[in-house]
């Protein structure tokens, strides 16, 4: 109460230096709970009992929660990138490499980073409302009380899942999309069916599927680190499942994002 | 006050969360094959009581032995077998909500015991049955059962392992009298029916007319402290002010 008094006393600019101060702590406390929290998740995955059922049962949730969305994203990307890099490339007269082009954007960046998009909000934000449930309902107790792990039986299968999900969901939104891309180039747009199969493989590399593979492996990982994590993270109530579930959205959006630079200005080196 | 076995024992424990000491200096033992309740208002201490003597957290000072064995002495693992001795009915069953009622009682079997499929299935419905629930409740998800319902569940599962020591948190907090009595039935019915292989009751409980009906013994905890502690019987009769108030109530 006294504090609060006294910072509402002190000029504005102080105010906003304090605030901005203690939301910079309030992050970087966050993150060093994550890290715990994952390095947690090392430790405990190699360590038995191996709940092989769970993975297969979480990989099947995130599937059914995402395939559907993630292939009608797909489709439409890849059609509306057909469409613009042509009128683009017409002018030059390069539009026979429609192909490629989107081939090689959808494998390196789209469908990754779009996936993860949509399983940050999907899968992501139904790990965070599962626990948060199990938490504040006191079934999480249950298990502790029964001699087993929380952790290991509820956050170690989602985090295998996802990041053994993710990949697979990239490379469906890739297919997807350069269908997509096909159908819109060659039917609507009508470049030379054989000229876009040829282009493609002149083009188009094993790596550049590699580099979109190994992120969405990594989005993968993060979005269920940071799901399960804020489901661990909830306390009170309903509203408290709530607030952990709209966290683990938008924190796991940010990831992707974030992650995506870094990943893409070290692969490129590397691949 | 020393008659029987003890099962559960404090010595000296004061549990703090930071500067605020929330249970200090308890010296107090409980007794096999009895019921015991710990009654307090809320706020008391009594859900950390309960974490305490399951070992999910350890007492700042002091020490607890439960059936002789001191938990601060467990490592992790053994700490989480140590537990299997505890059944606990949840103040709202805590069921599995993704399982169905069958599914909750089988999943400690299925997870702690090498019994085959054919044995299982018998144990399960066995123990579903004595807790009053039918075949057409044991297919039922949790969110389909009554609040009862749900609590005979919890109570099936609580007792699959065949646990020494059963607790009941706050058993008939929130429900409708005639529920309420039909826990308190089933609770005291449990511990008849595993009087033979010593079954240790303790309740946490601030429903003092249930508390005297079905309790041996009863504990009184304020502020964190215990300031009565007298078998039932003599509750009612105790000169200690706070109980007097609660009992008057
Ligand atoms: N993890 C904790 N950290 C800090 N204070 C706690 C914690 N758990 C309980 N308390 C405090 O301990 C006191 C007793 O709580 P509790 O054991 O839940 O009481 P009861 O179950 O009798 O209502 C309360 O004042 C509560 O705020
Ligand atoms: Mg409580």
């Amino acid at each position: 109460m006294s504090m609060s008094k006294s910072h509402s006393q002190h000029p504005w600019i102080y105010r906003a230096i304090f605030d901005m101060g203690s939301s910079i702590l309030h992050i970087l406390r966050g993150l060093g709970k994550i890290y715990l929290f994952a390095s947690h998740f090392f430790y405990w995955v190699w360590r038995p009992p191996y709940r092989l059922r769970l993975v297969f049962e979480q990989l099947f949730f995130i599937g059914n929660k995402s395939v559907f969305i993630i292939v009608l994203s797909g489709a439409f990307t890849g059609m509306v990138m057909a469409y613009q890099t042509y009128f683009g490339f017409k002018l030059i007269n390069v539009d026979t490499l429609v192909g490629p082009v989107v081939a090689i954007s959808l494998a390196k960046e789209l469908a990754p980073v779009l996936s993860g998009l949509i399983v940050a909000g999907r899968a992501g934000a139904a790990m965070a409302a599962q626990i948060g449930t199990m938490k504040v309902t006191e079934q999480i107790d249950a298990l502790e009380v029964m001699g087993i792990n929380s952790f290991q039986y509820l956050a170690a299968p989602r985090i295998i899942a996802g990041t053994l999900a993710l990949p697979m969901l990239s490379i469906i939104f890739l297919f997807v999309g350069c269908t997509g891309a096909y159908i819109v180039g060659t039917k609507a747009l009508l470049i030379d069916e054989a000229i876009f199969y040829s282009k493609l493989g002149e083009f188009m590399y094993l790596e550049d599927l590699l580099q979109g593979t190994i992120k969405a492996f990594f989005f993968g990982f993060l979005i269920s680190l940071i799901g399960t994590y804020f489901g661990f993270e909830v306390t009170e109530g309903a509203e408290g499942v709530g607030r952990g579930t709209n966290q683990a959205v938008v924190w796991g959006m940010i990831c992707v994002l974030v992650l995506d630079y870094f990943l893409t200005s070290f692969l490129i080196r590397i691949l | 006050m020393s008659d029987g076995e003890v099962v559960i024992q404090f010595e000296g424990v004061t549990k703090k969360f930071g500067e605020h000491v929330i249970l200090s200096n308890l010296n107090f033992e409980i007794y096999k094959n009895k019921i015991t309740t710990i009654l307090g208002f809320s706020g008391a201490g009594k859900s950390t009581l309960l974490k305490l003597i399951l070992g999910l957290s350890l007492p700042s000072e002091g020490t607890i032995k439960v059936l002789g064995q001191d938990l601060a002495h467990l490592e992790n693992l053994a700490l989480r077998e140590f537990r299997r001795n505890f059944g606990m009915v949840f103040q709202y069953a805590a069921l599995f909500d993704a399982m169905t009622a069958y599914k909750n009682v089988e999943f400690p079997l299925k997870e702690f015991t090498e019994l085959r499929p054919s044995e299982r299935d018998h144990k399960v419905r066995h123990l579903l049955t004595s807790v009053g629930i039918d075949e057409f409740g044991m297919r039922k998800l949790p969110s389909e059962l009554s609040g009862g319902m749900r609590k005979r569940v919890g109570l099936a599962r609580a007792l699959a392992l065949s646990p020494a020591i059963m607790l009941y948190d706050e058993p008939t907090t929130g429900l409708d009298p005639i529920t309420s009595k039909m826990v308190n039935d089933l609770i005291v019915d449990t511990a008849e029916a595993h009087k033979d292989r010593g079954l240790t009751s303790v309740i946490i409980s601030h429903d003092i007319k249930a508390t005297l009906k079905i309790s041996d013994f009863i504990a009184f905890l304020d502020r964190g402290r215990i300031v009565e502690y007298l078998p039932a019987k003599d509750f009612v009769n105790s000169d200690h002010p706070l109980v007097q108030e609660f009992v008057h109530l």
